[in-house]
């Protein structure tokens, strides 16, 4: 028992723990006027957290890694970096909400709030090595989403965005529980290396049931086809920003989290997950493909589009080798730059009254009226669909290697084939803002800030990333080592 | 470093590279002189290249390397191929930048930029020794082209937009997939490395299918064409330039470079469904060619005729056929410029590419129906032009192979001049039909200055091929000897006559095979 070695190991948590608490009583003291003050401090936490992460990723006397609180809880490179996409993530939608919000003055300091106890339980569901503490960790951050998503109440959209997310995530929580629950009955333990030992001499067949149940409840939370069903209307219907978080920090999270389940806790029985993570992975890039085409609405596209990634990502897991492990970090930080800046993009889409502008068809000839934010989201596509030399290529560039290295051809034949039908849906929004006669409904940007991120993300997936890849690729190949640890 | 002592591949990526940056923050009016000096200079970086590249010495010169990337590295070099290919690039750049110069109204910043960034691709490609960096060049080229077409074209030009980039991404992608393959069974991604590997087999039937699908699209061989005539018809008469002069090559390039020198057996294996494609291809796009009342699109169908005799050259395994099948490329690419900038110039004064609205040009453009008629005898193959040198390499090379590749792919010559002469039958002969027509002006200086070096290269090729093939010479026989142990016997046996004596004792020397 060394609870000071433990502290320090979780700081990153107890930090924003302790802050998320104080702030909580500085916006119910301070009322909707500290929105503005609790949103500062909230991002000066993520920061704080930040900090310390990247401490816990570079530092090389932390180079190993280390358990605390009895096994329940582990920290190490895969999770520092896991969590410093997600505190990234949050602090950029932290940063463009006030803007949203202030329109119709709506603007509450519970959001930063939120957002902060979404990701404390994404911090505790990355560095989790137990099937409690991944409950209450994933608990943790989806009931914060919840309430984020109806979060704008008087509006029926959010509301039943919320109402839906609710009902639905709390059906895949039950599906998770169950499974753990059979693991826990069959193999007598709930931490990860436990169960791995356990399975060591084969998987009976009520474990088996543990499994599914256990990798369909964390589908449902990556929103993987066929658990995929609420992302488009959630993602349409949650405030931007909120879906602009949605579709960041709590898929990493979870994306980290199925990671560290099948590969620490379900490590030596491979070939029992494998072929449902290849039908999920496939099932996801051509669903998220061709659903995609008939959408209207740019949200809704998105949602498809993160459904399609998804997809790609875990081609990486179904290698369940280092390198494709080191692939789906690799892709993640890609994606993550990728998403946010579209999303920021179309937040930045208002009209002339400042009403939030959805419609893909509204954009017509963006390119003439504001070539800077227009640029800026071709790049995003033409990224998201992996066309080299944006950068998007470089994420399917790694995962396709790593599969033909561990020797799934045929997988990643057909899942490359499948990315063209993906293609043809993000050649659409830039056909619509560059070869169109201009509809002249979007209104100038209003916020630096937001011009900021997004210069900021596009130039990471500009083909300058690709100088990037040298400093990337030993943390990307470090995290993946950590998560092997037990192997 | 290389032997000029600076990275002249890398300054010749970098001057459009930079300029079309600038282009897209001047005024229209500036973006158009940026991009003609950045093209210009980079002819001239070009010229010297061409100046210092040493034939008959290393097989890949001007080589540079920086490991600045991940898994892959900055690799550039080139050889006699790549040098021939990029000449072609940067002499028609500024050809294209010209003819740009008054069609294009709107956006022209954007539209400059997107040229250069052609640009930097296409030199990028022929000048890549890095397989992951050359798929990156080649591919990279959809995005400027699916905007040229889909901003700058003609009417239908978002389905030919749509069209070309998917077809082109999917023909590509499973290429990606075998290069992954590649690089792990050879352990390098160094492309002269891997065109020495001997790989399994049984694994290059698959390796090569792969490579097969992303070039055939590229050339394009039938019946994966259709994009072509409907992107040329729809592209800005610039775009239809560079699309066909340049970018057709990299299928064809794509096959030196990768199909025949890294799966020789595979390639022999597959010979016979190269040869049976090529041949449907230049009977059945010759005749479709015939029957065009659309300029562009006759010239489009040629252009996949011309390009099976290609295929058919390189598939022949010999000299000849490889050599003829380069000549047909560099050829292609002039005469094919040339004639889609012909079909530009009266397409900017009459606003149609129907054929049957002209007719009398050579009344009142009797200079526009010169260089026209020079162009199209280049194309049907005329001794004296371009054109001729190649096609006739080509055939001698497949009628080793078989006799009825030859056979059939010769009536490709025949129909070729049918098709040609009775478009300039149409064009520049008879009576002017109508008062519109009647009032065209002859070309004005700018268009002198676009055709005349096109015309004046296309003679200097058909009269002294030599200076063109010499420096591919060695490469060729580099490719040939790699492929001499799986030469396929051929049908027809055919021996050298007993005239060598009257040849030089080089050339006579690679006569003999």
């Amino acid at each position: 028992m060394n609870y000071e070695l433990w502290f320090q190991l979780a700081s990153p948590e107890i930090v924003l723990s302790l802050s998320s608490l104080v702030l909580l009583l500085i916006a119910a003291w301070g009322g909707v006027q500290s929105s503005r003050l609790v949103s500062v401090l909230t991002v000066v936490a993520l920061f704080g957290a930040l900090a310390l992460s990247f401490n816990f990723l570079l530092n090389p006397s932390f180079a190993e890694g280390a358990d605390a609180f009895y096994g329940q809880y582990r920290m190490d490179r895969f999770a520092s970096l896991s969590k410093i996409l997600v505190f990234l993530s949050a602090i950029g939608c932290i940063i463009v909400a006030p803007k949203f919000f202030a329109r119709g003055n709506l603007m509450r300091p519970e959001y930063p709030i939120l957002i902060l106890f979404a990701s404390i339980g994404m911090g505790l569901m990355v560095s989790a090595v137990d099937l409690l503490t991944l409950y209450v960790g994933l608990e943790m951050q989806s009931l914060a989403a919840y309430v984020l998503a109806s979060f704008l109440r008087s509006d029926d959209r959010s509301a039943e965005a919320g109402l839906k997310y609710f009902v639905l995530g709390a059906l895949a929580s039950g599906i998770l529980l169950f499974g753990m629950s059979l693991l826990y009955g069959f193999t007598g333990t709930t931490s990860f290396i436990g169960i791995q030992t356990a399975f060591a001499d084969g998987v009976s067949t009520g474990a088996l049931f543990g499994i599914v149940f256990v990798l369909s409840g964390l589908a449902f939370k990556i929103s993987a086809v066929p658990f995929h069903m609420w992302t488009p209307d959630v993602y349409e219907g949650a405030p931007t920003p909120v879906t602009t978080f949605f579709a960041t920090a709590p898929k990493v999270a979870a994306m980290a989290l199925t990671m560290r389940v099948a590969i620490e806790a379900f490590g030596g029985q491979q070939a029992v997950w494998q072929q449902i993570v290849i039908f999920v992975a496939l099932a996801s890039i051509i669903l998220g493909g061709v659903a995609a085409i008939g959408q209207t609405n740019i949200k809704r596209l998105l949602a498809y589009s993160s459904i399609n990634n998804v997809g790609f990502i875990l081609i990486g897991l179904a290698t369940g080798t280092e390198a494709g492990a080191s692939a789906m970090m690799t892709y993640l930080i890609i994606y993550v730059a990728m998403t946010l800046g579209s999303f920021i993009c179309v937040l930045d889409l208002n009209d002339r009254e400042g009403r939030p502008v959805e419609e893909i068809a509204k954009l017509a000839g963006l390119s003439k009226t504001r070539p800077g934010l227009a640029a800026a989201l071709a790049v995003f596509m033409f990224s998201l669909a992996g066309i080299p030399p944006l950068f998007g290529f470089w994420g399917k560039f790694v995962v396709f290697d790593a599969a033909v290295a561990a020797g799934l051809i045929p997988l990643a034949a057909i899942g490359i084939a499948a990315s063209v039908i993906g293609a043809f849906y993000y050649l659409k929004v830039v056909k619509v803002m560059y070869f169109d006669e201009p509809a002249d409904v979007i209104a100038p940007s209003d916020s630096t800030a937001r011009m900021a991120l997004v210069t900021l993300t596009a130039l990471f997936v500009s083909p300058l990333g690709y100088f990037a890849t040298l400093a990337l690729s030993p943390v990307t190949a470090g995290a993946a080592k950590a998560l092997f640890w037990a192997a | 470093m290389n032997e000029l002592g600076f990275p002249i591949l890398s300054l010749m990526l970098a001057v459009p590279m930079a300029a079309a940056v600038a282009c897209l923050f001047v005024s229209a009016n500036a973006a158009r002189w940026i991009a003609l000096l950045a093209t210009l200079v980079d002819l001239a970086l070009g010229i010297v290249l061409w100046m210092n590249f040493d034939i008959g010495g290393a097989q890949w010169q001007f080589v540079e390397k920086a490991a600045l990337f991940d898994r892959f590295s900055w690799a550039l070099g080139i050889d006699g191929i790549a040098l021939m290919l990029i000449m072609l690039s940067v002499f028609l750049m500024p050809i294209c930048i010209g003819a740009s110069w008054e069609a294009i109204e709107t956006r022209v910043g954007e539209y400059m930029a997107a040229f250069l960034l052609m640009e930097v691709l296409m030199i990028g490609v022929f000048a890549a020794q890095d397989i992951f960096l050359f798929y990156i060049f080649f591919e990279a080229g959809l995005i400027p082209m699916y905007l040229i077409i889909g901003i700058w074209g003609g009417a239908n030009r978002i389905y030919a937009s749509y069209k070309f980039f998917l077809f082109t991404l999917l023909g590509s992608v499973l290429m990606l997939i075998a290069m992954f393959w590649m690089v792990n069974e050879a352990g390098t991604s160094d492309i002269p490395t891997l065109m020495a590997y001997d790989f399994p087999v049984e694994a290059q039937a698959w390796l090569w299918l792969a490579f097969f699908a992303s070039f055939a699209v590229k050339m394009p061989m039938w019946p994966v064409h259709t994009w072509l005539p409907d992107a040329h018809v729809q592209a800005p008469t610039a775009g239809s330039v560079i699309l066909a002069g340049v970018l057709l090559k990299m299928g064809g390039y794509g096959f030196i470079r990768f199909s025949l020198p890294m799966f020789p057996e595979a390639s022999v294996d597959y010979m016979w469904l190269v040869l049976a494609l090529s041949m449907v291809a230049v009977v059945y796009t010759s005749l479709i060619a015939l029957v065009q009342s659309d300029m562009k699109k006759l010239i489009a169908y040629s252009s996949v005729a011309h390009m099976a005799i290609v295929t058919v050259g390189l598939f022949a395994f010999n000299r000849q056929g490889l050599e003829g099948a380069l000549v047909v490329m560099l050829s292609h690419g002039l005469v094919s410029g040339a004639l889609f900038l012909c079909v530009g110039v009266i397409y900017d004064r009459l606003h149609t590419r129907e054929i049957d609205r002209y007719g009398g040009l050579s009344i009142n453009m009797p200079r526009y129906a010169l260089l026209f008629l020079l162009f199209t005898m280049a194309s049907i193959g005329l001794p004296g032009t371009s054109g001729f040198v190649g096609e006739f390499l080509s055939l001698v090379g497949v009628y080793e192979v078989s006799s009825w590749a030859a056979i059939v792919c010769t009536t490709g010559i025949i129909l070729g001049a049918a098709y040609m002469l009775y478009l300039y039958r149409r064009v520049a002969y008879g009576v002017i039909k109508s008062d519109d027509v009647a009032a065209m002006p002859d070309l004005n200086k700018r268009e002198i200055a676009l055709l005349l070096p096109i015309a004046l290269v296309v003679l200097w090729m058909g009269v002294y091929p030599e200076s063109f093939m010499a420096p591919m010479r060695k490469d060729v026989g580099a490719l040939e000897a790699r492929l001499a142990s799986v030469k396929p016997a051929g049908d027809a046996q055919v021996k050298m006559g007993k005239a060598p004596a009257l040849m030089p004792a080089a050339h006579a020397e690679e006569g003999h095979h």
